[in-house]
This record gives structure tokens, C-alpha cells and sequence, in this order.
């Protein structure tokens, strides 16, 4: 059952071939059995899975239930979950319990999906490696030297292992991408706006973006259609109507005109991702599509602008954790100050506090204009790039990393460098845009993606070409060894 | 020297809202603490704020009272800085765009006139309250109050004197209690004061450095810690010294400033916009909608009713003070009826006199008062139609206040009708006069003020129903002939 993607374990549930029951017990022993070695979950949750599983039995029995009763699910740990610690992979949080849950949660409750558990991710949100947990760091299957990816790392590494088939993740520079192709998966950024932020633990307010992990574009449609809505509690929530993704899936790409920005193809970029990605190109014309060149002129600021905008929001978004009211609170504090600086250098990591301290003195005064206003610029800036682009097609593609999974330490004293690795993803949440990411090839056994950039609220569009591309190929198929 | 005071107000208004400017929480006073506090008042991991639209209505309100501009488009910034009555380690406020801006309120002081300039009004929310009493070596944090809908209405630097800050404050509190906005209870801090204040020798045109006193709440000790404010920069500047910018605190118990020094650290508060709520956009259609449903204006009021009612200014201010007592004088004026002067007067002292005393007593406000304006008016209209002397009046007025009924129905069960028959009265005197020879002789012989004695003796006879005018005619008759 392990190996089945979400819409065949549904033809399953739905023939009677197995229960919710035995899909839920069988994947919670696969975990078990297997996440020693990844370390891809925090909370593994039997119990509740168990009774939701019941649950969707039950109500299918009676017939009430809809495509995904009786599914399995986690959830990075950022997403609130009522009764069930949600620690945002942080010592700050280890004790933290939500007395609600995340618009998210509520939703996939609701169609009837059953939660295994949380994954595990980097502190905050804060990483492209997923060694920031305080939890430790996840293994990428495909090679357990190598990292996952992040900050989705746990969700990432578990659906590419075969754990579950789908986990939810957040991206704010690439976070759902990036990990989704260092783990031979599919991953969906939506539009900003597009999926609330109800309960999602904020690391950069106005970039954050939940959305699907899965094997398939076809699971990540399934997923995005529960998951996508207006939300009155999230005042960023967009009100656009959300369509059935799964209705133009199957639609040809004749005529389809794919954009390949020519700085994306670059220096900094791997040949042998370079050579994957372009033989998925040339797959995309035999599909029928034509492919342009089109230039993103702004894309070298791109990191800049994010490694400014995002630690700025960090920083006013984390000063509630000072151990006052919830999360970790210093021994026997000696004044308030105390109370407020050991607090916070004993909760979080060096990762988080860099990003931190960067926020606070951009935003300082007479730094604010000089950085966070000079980066809002140029965020207007790839905004018009992107729109212009567009004119010219109606996706673009290229790699989703400069390079594959990288091994464990081996940028853990360079965190510009971990930066850079974000080089062709953070674009799109400082344009708002949604993007997907999927496998396409693989570089000495590590995974390679191929990212597919829309227009806002063109999710259904990246779904229909990825969805034609995994009809043709069989990237997505292939499972890491000793996890097939 | 001759020096000049320059003082500017900021005013934080608590908005009349039934639940929190981000939160559906409660807003009412009072309450066990924290129990009016939501996971979103107290920032809680993953929580949103969406902001509250009355709140908004409210700001625009007072926008197009003040003659402001109000913003088509607004910004919510945050305020970053840490306090443990601060959940979120930052406040929501407005910063570089506020909602409102440039308007003025008119103020009179001694007879002059002067027009106050108002800079800008914002909307942002409050913070918590930290309990230092209570908790030995500990403070309690109280977030009731956390996320309570504030509108900061800051002044230009155009008051010169305290009497013109506290004309100021009174004019503005008026406005906000009569647009319904706030609920302007200055014990309960809906309605605080920070006044800036530096001096500067007359006619030079450079401010001097200003002291900030902070959280004043009540009219007479804004006028007192500016009025001391002013005298202790003044001799500090004519002792050759230097008036420092800082925050202080008035104690009201010593009457003095002091400065809070060590709390005011040159804080950055790191503003920027609040990623979580989107620019707050103000259609055209929706502020004439609220143009048009805006109630008269106090000073408009006040116009009009010394112009149609022939009101003193005196009698007008009072009544229109608040809109609840504006509104029931006009009622009454409307239910009672007769001669409009007369009418008009009439039922201005009673407001202003017995209605006032009896709801001062009682504690109620006007609009709760258990003798409403047609139930006065019916015994108004008793004493213009002389059945009722105002002595009667006073009588049946404490009756009907203790719900015995109508007017015309206490006077008839009470045979409180005035007695106007001559004849009757007449008899009334000659007993008194018959009964007391020694005091007419001695009234006959040049002491006057013993017809006050006779006036008195003669309304005790009648129980206090003759009607007093007749009773002095024919007294006087009487005595003289």
C-alpha cells in the first residue's frame, strides 16, 4: 500500500480492496520501522490516527464521505494542531500545545484525511537543509549522507521514502520546493494568499505559503483543492473561487508556451542538473509545448531583497516568544531583562537568532530605508520582471536548485552559501506567485527538479503540465533504495 | 521675560466598539482579569489579526466631525518593543499613513475664539496592563484590555495656555461622547491625555524643548500639571538651566511633575508595515454614506438653540453639552407646547435645575431618567397653563419621579389644583389678617417686609395652592385699604 499515490490508495479505499484502518496501521508501523534512520517526523500521533481512521471508516460505511476520507496526512509541525504539540522545530516550542487548529488542519480534518503525525523542519522555518531542527536533522533517503532539503525537510523526506504519500509544507523562499526536488518529489508553492495562514506559525508574514508535498501532481491537485480557500480569519486570504484542480489535468500542452528565463540557466548552475533539466524541456516539446526564452533581468537581486524582507517580518514576528506568557522560559530569570535575553538565547538556534539580528538592524533607524525599503523596491522590481515575462508565455521553467542535495555540514559554516542555494526559488515568493517542482532526473543517485513558475492563481495550469510530464515519465515513480 | 507656553495634546480615545479592533474578544470594562483576552489578544503562535470594521466606521466619523481629511488609503504599521503587557512584542498601529488627517476643532476661552489644528487621528490597539500591587516580587499581567480599539488624535502645537488645553480636551471629549464613538469615562481611561509642553520667550518664533507628560486623566489635572509644567521650565530656564526632552509623570498628590528617566531609553521602535493586514482602503461612497448620518454637531447645536429657542449662551452650552440632554430638552420643547419664549425657558430650567438634581441623585443618565420628556412636558404644560404654581410643580415632579403616575393624575388624586378663585383667597386673607392685628398695624406703620410674613401665612392656610400672583394682588389690596 506504502508505494500508492494518494488517488490510486483512494480507488483502493473506495473498492473495498482495504480499510482506512489497515492503510493507517500499516503506514504507522512503516514509520516506525523506518524513520530511525530519517528522522523525518517529531510527533508521530497512532492514536488519534487511528480513531480518525476509524472515523472515516465509519462515515464511508455510511456514506458520507468525499475523495479524501481516509487518507493519510502529516503536517509540518508550523501548523497548529489542537491537543497535539506543534513546536515549529524549535527547543522554544517543545511544550508548545495550540489550543486550535491551523485553517490548514481544520480543513483536511474535515474532508475526512488522517493525520499520522508532524514533520520535522528547520527552526522556524529558517533553512534550505533542514539541519536547523532543534529536533536534528532530517536524511534525505536517496542518500542519508545528504540533507533533505528545507525547511520542509521532514515532509519532503518521508513522502520520497514512502512513509505516507503526502505531507503538507510551507514555503516562504522555496521551502516546499527546494526539499521536493532534493527528494525526487512533487511540491506546490500556491499563490500567496491562496491557502490561509490560520495557524501557521509566521517566520516571514508576507511570503509565507502553506501547500501540498506528494509524489504526483496528480496527489498535489487532490490535496490543493481541500487545502485552498478565503479564510475571514487570514485578512491576506484571497477571495478568488477555488477551481476543481483535478477537472484539467488530463487537457493536452499543444500550444502551450513555456518561458526559459535565461538567467536561470546561468553560472552557479550544476551541468548535470543542467543536462536534466533540459532533457525535461525537450520532454515538454515532444508534449506539445513551445518553448521561448524570456528574461527575468531583476533575478541576481532576488536573494538580497529576500535575505533582507524575510529576517525583517522574522524579527517583529518572534519577539512574542519571550517566555513570558507560553514556549521556553529561562531558570529562575533575576529581572525582566534577564528573563527576556536568556529566554530567547536559550530557545532558539544560531540560525534563527541571525535572522534575527539581521531584522532588527535593517529595520533600524537610519538603516530602514537604506535596506528594507531599497529591498520593497526591488521587490516591485521581479514583480514587473515576472509580469512582463509572462506576456511573452504562460509557465516558466527551469531547475529548481543550482545543484542536488547536498551532504550534512557541508555548508553548516557558510550560511551565505546555504543562501544562495535559494537563488532561483525566492523570486517567486517575493512576486507572489505559485510554483511547482518535480522530478525530472537525478545527478549520481541525488534527485534533480524541474520548477514550473505560473501566474497568479494558475495552479491548475502547473498542475495539467506536470500531471502530462509524469503521464510520459517515470521520475516520480522511482523510489529511493531500501524504501521502495 | 515675558514667556509663551506651546502645548500640543495626544489624546488616545477608546472606541465604542462591542468587540476588539484584530479580535471578536469582548471589550466591556471590568471583567475577572484575562478573561476577555483570546488566543489572538494573546499572540499566541500562528494567530492572525482581522481588523474590526465599526472601529474604522468610528475613525471616520470623527474624521469628517473634525474637518479632516480622511485617507482613501491607510497603512497598519507595527510597533516594535518588549513589555510583558505587549503580547506580541509589538503594538499594531499607524505610522507614516493614518487615517485621518488635518482637521481642527474651535475652542472658546475667556470670550475668544481660536481654532485648534488637529494633525491626524490613527487607529492602533492598546496593550495590556501590568498589576505591580497584589503579587509579592511579582508583577501580574492583565490582557483584558490588550487589543482594545484606540483612535490617537494628536494636536498641532496651537495651545498656549492650560485654560486653551483643557478647553481643547473638554471640546474634543464632548465630540467624541456625542458622535457616540466613545464612552469618554476618563477613570476608566477611555479618554487619556500626553500633553507636550515647552516654553519660549514671547514672539520668537523656534519652539523650545519640549517635556512630555504622560497619561493625565482627568481635565483638572491636565490643567494643573501643564500649569506646573510651564512654571518649572520657566525657572529652570531662568535659573540658567536647560530643559531636557523627556517623558514625565504628574502627581497629582504632590501636584508635580517628575521625570521618568531610565524608562525612556532612546527607544526604536523599528516601525514598518504590518505584513498581516493589507493597506486599509476607504471608498468614496463610504464616507458620504456617513457624511449624511452624521448627527448635528454640537457647535452647530449650540448655534441653533440660542438662534430658535432664544436660549443665554450659558443655558445652550448646558444643554447641548451632551447629545442624550440635547435630545430630551428638544422633546420636551415639542411636547409641551404653548408660548415658544416662555416654553423655551421654561423647560430649560427644568432640565437644567429639578430633572438635572433628581438624575444626579440617582445616578442615572438622561436617557434612563424615569420621568422621560412627554411625561414632563404634560406637567410643564400644568404650570404654563397656570393650574400649577412652581411650588406644585416641585411636588407632583417628585411624585411622577416616583412613579405615582401622569402629572394631570397626580394632581387630581392629590386635588393639587392651584386655587385661582378670588373670593376664596379673599376669605383665606381676612382670616390671616383677623388672626394677627399686631402685625397689621405694625406693617400699616411703615414695616414692609412684614408682607412677606402675610404672603406666607396665607399660602400655609391654602395648603400652598393659592396661586402666589393672585394672593400678593389682593394682600396688597387688603393691607392698603
Amino acid at each position: 500500500m506504502h508505494t500508492q499515490t494518494l488517488a490510486e490508495l483512494a480507488r483502493g479505499l473506495a473498492a473495498g480492496a482495504f480499510s482506512s484502518r489497515e492503510l493507517t496501521e500499516a503506514l504507522l508501523a512503516r514509520i516506525q520501522a523506518h524513520d530511525g534512520a530519517l528522522n523525518s517526523f517529531i510527533t508521530v500521533t497512532p492514536e488519534r490516527a487511528l480513531a480518525q481512521a476509524d472515523a472515516a471508516d465509519a462515515a464511508r460505511a455510511r456514506g458520507e464521505f468525499g475523495v479524501l476520507t481516509g487518507l493519510p496526512i502529516a503536517h509540518k509541525d508550523i501548523f497548529c494542531t489542537q491537543g497535539v504539540k506543534t513546536s515549529c522545530g524549535s527547543k522554544m516550542l517543545d511544550r508548545f500545545v495550540a489550543p486550535y487548529d491551523a485553517t490548514v488542519v481544520a480543513k483536511l480534518d474535515a474532508a475526512g484525511m488522517v493525520m499520522l503525525g508532524k514533520t520535522n523542519m528547520d527552526e522556524f522555518a529558517m533553512g534550505s537543509s533542514n539541519e536547523s531542527s532543534w529536533y536534528g536533522p532530517v536524511r534525505n533517503p536517496w542518500d542519508v549522507r545528504a540533507v533533505p532539503g528545507g525547511s520542509s525537510g521532514g515532509s519532503a523526506a518521508a513522502v520520497a521514502a514512502r512513509l505516507l504519500p503526502a505531507a503538507t509544507g510551507t514555503d516562504t523562499g522555496g521551502s516546499i520546493r527546494q526539499p521536493a526536488a532534493l527528494c525526487g518529489i512533487t511540491g506546490l508553492k500556491p499563490t500567496y494568499g491562496r491557502v490561509s495562514r490560520w495557524g501557521m506559525i509566521a517566520y516571514a508574514s508576507s511570503l509565507d505559503q502553506g501547500g501540498p508535498l506528494a509524489r504526483t501532481a496528480e496527489d498535489c491537485a487532490l490535496l490543493l483543492g481541500a487545502m485552498a480557500g478565503f479564510d475571514a480569519r487570514d485578512s491576506t486570504s484571497a477571495g478568488a473561487p477555488v477551481p476543481d484542480y483535478r477537472a484539467g489535468l488530463e487537457a493536452g500542452l499543444d500550444g502551450l508556451r513555456i518561458g526559459l528565463p535565461k538567467e536561470y540557466f546561468g553560472a552557479g548552475l550544476d551541468a548535470g542538473v543542467a543536462r536534466a533539466v533540459e532533457a525535461a524541456i525537450d520532454e515538454y516539446r515532444r508534449l506539445g509545448a513551445d518553448v521561448v526564452e524570456v528574461s527575468l533581468p531583476n533575478a541576481q537581486l532576488a536573494i538580497p531583497a529576500y535575505y533582507v524582507i524575510a529576517p525583517c517580518e522574522a524579527s517583529s514576528n518572534l519577539a512574542r516568544y519571550d517566555g513570558v506568557r507560553f514556549g521556553h522560559r529561562c531558570e529562575a530569570p533575576r529581572d525582566l531583562v534577564d528573563l527576556y535575553t536568556r529566554s530567547r538565547a536559550e530557545g532558539f538556534g544560531a540560525e534563527v537568532q541571525r535572522r534575527i539580528l539581521v531584522g532588527t538592524y535593517a529595520l533600524s533607524a537610519g538603516y530602514y530605508d537604506a535596506y528594507y525599503l531599497k529591498a520593497q523596491q526591488i521587490r516591485r522590481l521581479i514583480h514587473e520582471d515576472f509580469r512582463r515575462a509572462f506576456e511573452h508565455c504562460d509557465l516558466i521553467a527551469g531547475p529548481t536548485t543550482p545543484d542536488v542535495a547536498f551532504d550534512l555540514g557541508e555548508k553548516a559554516d557558510d550560511p551565505v552559501a546555504l543562501y544562495l542555494a535559494d537563488i532561483y526559488t525566492v523570486a517567486v515568493n517575493l512576486a507572489g506567485l505559485p510554483a511547482l517542482s518535480h522530478p525530472v532526473g537525478d545527478k549520481g543517485g541525488r534527485p534533480v527538479g524541474l520548477q514550473l513558475i505560473g501566474p497568479a492563481f494558475a495552479e491548475a495550469r502547473l498542475l495539467n503540465a506536470a500531471h502530462r510530464f509524469q503521464l510520459a515519465t517515470d521520475w516520480h515513480r522511482r523510489a529511493p533504495q531500501g524504501f521502495a | 521675560m515675558e514667556w509663551e507656553a506651546v502645548i500640543g495634546l495626544e489624546v488616545h480615545t477608546q472606541l465604542a466598539t462591542k468587540s476588539k479592533i484584530f479580535s471578536g474578544a469582548a471589550t466591556a470594562y471590568g471583567a475577572e482579569p484575562n478573561r476577555q483576552a483570546c488566543a489572538i489578544d494573546l499572540g499566541l503562535p500562528g494567530v492572525l489579526p482581522v481588523l474590526n470594521a465599526e472601529a474604522v466606521r468610528m475613525a471616520v466619523m470623527l474624521g469628517l466631525a473634525i474637518d479632516a481629511t480622511v485617507a482613501r488609503r491607510s497603512v497598519f504599521a507595527r510597533k516594535n518593543y518588549f513589555y510583558p503587557d505587549l503580547p506580541k512584542g509589538y503594538q499594531i498601529s499607524q505610522y507614516e499613513l493614518p487615517v485621518v488627517a488635518r482637521g481642527h476643532l474651535d475652542i472658546l476661552v475667556d470670550g475668544v475664539a481660536k481654532r485648534i489644528g488637529i494633525t491626524r487621528a490613527h487607529l492602533e490597539e492598546d496593550a495590556g496592563k501590568s498589576l505591580h500591587e497584589d503579587f509579592q516580587g511579582l508583577s501580574g499581567i492583565d490582557l483584558n484590555r490588550a487589543g482594545t480599539p484606540l483612535l490617537e488624535i494628536v494636536s498641532e502645537p496651537d495651545l498656549r495656555s492650560a485654560q486653551e488645553a483643557v478647553a481643547y480636551l473638554k471640546k474634543l471629549h464632548q465630540l467624541v461622547v456625542w458622535l457616540g464613538i466613545c464612552d469618554g469615562n476618563m477613570q476608566e481611561g477611555s479618554f487619556r491625555c500626553d500633553a507636550n509642553v515647552s516654553v519660549r520667550p514671547k514672539g520668537q518664533e523656534q519652539f523650545g524643548t519640549r517635556a512630555e507628560i504622560k497619561n493625565v486623566n482627568s481635565f483638572r489635572f491636565v490643567e494643573r500639571a501643564i500649569e506646573y509644567e510651564i512654571e518649572r521650565q520657566i525657572e529652570l530656564i531662568e535659573g540658567g538651566g536647560r530643559v531636557v526632552q523627556e517623558t514625565r509623570l504628574y502627581d497629582p498628590d504632590r501636584d508635580e511633575t517628575r521625570s521618568m528617566r531610565g524608562k525612556e531609553e532612546a527607544n526604536d521602535y523599528r516601525y514598518f508595515p504590518d505584513p498581516d493586514l493589507l493597506p486599509l482602503v476607504i471608498e468614496d461612497s463610504f464616507i458620504e454614506q456617513l457624511r449624511a448620518s452624521l448627527p448635528e454637531l454640537p457647535q452647530a447645536a449650540f448655534a441653533r438653540f440660542v438662534r430658535d429657542y432664544g436660549l443665554p449662551d450659558y443655558d445652550a452650552a448646558t444643554l447641548t453639552a451632551e447629545r442624550a440632554t440635547a435630545g430630551y430638552y428638544e422633546a420636551l420643547v415639542a411636547a409641551t407646547g404653548g408660548e415658544a419664549r416662555l416654553c423655551a425657558k421654561l423647560c430649560a430650567n427644568w432640565v437644567m435645575g429639578d430633572l438635572a438634581a433628581a438624575l444626579n441623585r440617582a445616578g442615572l443618565p438622561i436617557g434612563e431618567s424615569p420621568v422621560p420628556a412627554e411625561a414632563l412636558a404634560g406637567l410643564l404644560g400644568r404650570v404654563l397653563d397656570g393650574t400649577l404654581s412652581g411650588k406644585l410643580a416641585k411636588e407632583v415632579f417628585g411624585a411622577m419621579w416616583a412613579g405615582e403616575g401622569t402629572a394631570d393624575a397626580i394632581i387630581a388624586a392629590r386635588g393639587l389644583v392651584q386655587l385661582t378663585d378670588s373670593s376664596a383667597i379673599d376669605t383665606l386673607i381676612d382670616d390671616i389678617l383677623a388672626a394677627s392685628p399686631k402685625q397689621g398695624e405694625q406693617y400699616r406703620a411703615g414695616q414692609d417686609k412684614l408682607f412677606g410674613f402675610f404672603v406666607g401665612q396665607v399660602m400655609k392656610a391654602s395648603k400652598g395652592k393659592a396661586n402666589p400672583q393672585q394672593v400678593n394682588e389682593r394682600l396688597l389690596a387688603r393691607l392698603k385699604g
